[in-house]
């Protein structure tokens, strides 16, 4: 909504909402571009997703500085208040989205120098389904929609089915055969990786909520069943 | 959108007006043939700051004054519909207007000291409602109500210097302890820091919020972030309508009319 009397205030307001938008898409294609070359076994572009990742941060910095600005110097209230602190929160989730693509990325040029695993299938499917709530998640920022934040939000769950099943299966192949260890583990902590940027993408979806509405999504979502994956192994790729 | 066009009017009033420290129902307020205020109804919570904004001519003022009957005298207006004080309608009770003003007292725009001595500044009031029995009596009001104030510290060795000679917010701090001297339950407040720079606004709003423990307030101001600092609900005004009135938290975060977020995000057209 623009309409402010001061029309500097709106154009501010404008550029936030664009460095968020392009923010959000490039963290998309690096989650895109991830999987691929993991699928594709396409170290080149791993490298170029882990080299892109400082882009990201850029436009992180660049939110921070306008919402500092925008702060300080317009006094915000009400929607233009939220709308704010939404981009601050939002920029910040997706700044992770970007490390975690990165992440994988990473893992994946460690998984093309060894033999292939069949479990990798399934990977991508979970990385699809997380893809698409980005863009959902993206679409509602760019719309100012609630309703369509809600939904993408609900939609963790599947991610997170999905994650369980993965990591079942994995153990199983461990189980089976000793020598799909080095990779299977790798290739669980990739589906975490993704877990987390869904995570992170309802943490967006929730944010626009706020922005939109000024109230919190109410209810929680349904937990996963008792053998799920073990908790948060927070772990950094040299 | 989550804004709407209808009133957001179910926090103004409370379900039982005798709470309310100052209750107003259905107020219209005329200027000759000129309707200035439509129907307004809204509970002043005892203790608390509540803070009327709206554009210019919206009618803040003129609802402020309903509330110590001083559209009185003001020949052409009229005012219908009821206002209660501590649950006592203050028009048709026989309520005497001067000890209405005496319980329900005004800090203006502009500091207007009288052209007297700061102590006969603040003594005036309690002179005139005969509040002293001795001087030492005078005294000892004129020095707490300074220092409610939080005025003493800078004119305690000049009482006798003229009030006109202060600046501009100790002006604005003298007529808060000219008001506060009749011990009054209610103080109304239009624009008090209008005339007043950034450091003498801080003053009289930090005083505000104390004198919240002892007094209600109901402040009119122009500035948002007036209101916000100073005030626990904020009700906002336009074209003599109350449209909206809410803790002040929910206001400045999350106004529920469109025409509230209109105006305080600076939208209104
Ligand atoms: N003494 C008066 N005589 C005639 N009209 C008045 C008088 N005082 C205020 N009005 C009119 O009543 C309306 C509300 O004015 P006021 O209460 O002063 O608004 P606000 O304080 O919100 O700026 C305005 O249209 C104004 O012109
Ligand atoms: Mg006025």
């Amino acid at each position: 909504m623009g309409d402010h009397t001061m029309r500097a205030y709106d154009a501010e307001l404008e550029r936030l909402a664009q460095a968020i938008t392009r923010m959000g898409g490039l963290a998309e294609s690096q989650l895109d571009q991830a999987i691929g070359a993991l699928v594709r076994r396409d170290s080149d572009l791993a490298a170029r997703v882990v080299a892109s990742d400082h882009q990201i941060d850029e436009l992180e910095h660049e939110v921070q500085n306008l919402t500092v600005r925008l702060l300080a110097l317009r006094q915000p209230m009400a929607i233009d208040l939220r709308a704010i602190v939404a981009a601050l929160r939002i920029s910040s989730d997706l700044e992770r989205i970007g490390d975690y693509a990165a992440n994988v990325a990473k893992r994946a040029l460690v998984l093309n120098r060894i033999p292939m695993v069949e479990p990798v299938g399934a990977i991508p499917r979970m990385g699809r389904v997380v893809a698409e709530i980005i863009r959902e998640v993206l679409d509602a920022y760019v719309e100012n929609d609630a309703d369509k934040a809600l939904a993408a939000w609900r939609r963790d769950e599947e991610v997170d089915e999905m994650h369980t099943s993965l990591f079942r299966e994995l153990i199983t192949y461990m189980m089976e055969d000793p020598r799909n260890i080095t990779a299977c583990t790798h290739l669980m902590f990739i589906a975490k990786n993704i877990e987390r940027i869904g995570d992170h993408a309802t943490n967006v979806a929730e944010t626009i909520h706020f922005q939109v509405r000024g109230t919190p999504i109410v209810g929680e979502r349904p937990k996963a069943d008792a053998i799920a994956p073990p908790p948060e192994a927070e772990e950094e790729i040299p | 959108m989550n804004v709407a066009s209808k009133p957001a009017l179910d926090q103004a009033t409370l379900d039982d007006r005798r709470l309310a420290k100052v209750s107003a129902r259905d107020v219209d307020v005329f200027y000759g043939a000129k309707q200035a205020l439509k129907s307004v109804s809204i509970d002043i919570r005892p203790n608390e700051v509540t803070a009327l904004i709206g554009p210019s001519g919206c009618g803040k003022s003129t609802f402020l004054r309903c509330l110590n009957r001083m559209n009185d005298l003001i020949e052409s207006c009229r005012v219908a519909g009821s206002i209660w004080l501590d649950g006592e309608d203050i028009y048709t009770s026989g309520l005497d207007p001067v000890q209405l003003r005496a319980r329900v007292g005004m800090v203006f725009q502009k500091p207007n000291p009288f052209p007297k001595t700061i102590y006969d500044n603040v003594a005036y009031g309690p002179r005139i409602h005969g509040l002293a029995r001795s001087r030492a009596e005078l005294d000892e009001i004129v020095m707490t109500s300074l220092e409610k104030a939080g005025l003493i510290d800078e004119v305690k060795d000049r009482l006798q210097e003229q009030g006109t000679g202060l600046s501009g917010g100790q002006q604005q701090r003298l007529c808060i302890a000219r008001a506060i001297a009749v011990s009054p339950e209610v103080i109304l407040m239009d624009e008090p820091c209008s005339a007043l720079d950034p450091i003498a606004t801080a003053k009289v709003e930090e005083l505000i919020d104390e004198l919240r423990q002892r007094f209600t307030i109901v402040i009119v101001t122009h500035s948002m972030q007036q209101a916000a600092r100073v005030s626990q609900r904020t009700g906002f005004f336009h074209l003599g309508e109350l449209v909206e009135c809410g803790e002040t938290e929910q206001i400045f975060t999350n106004p529920r009319h469109k025409l509230t977020q209109g105006y305080i995000t600076g939208r209104f057209g």
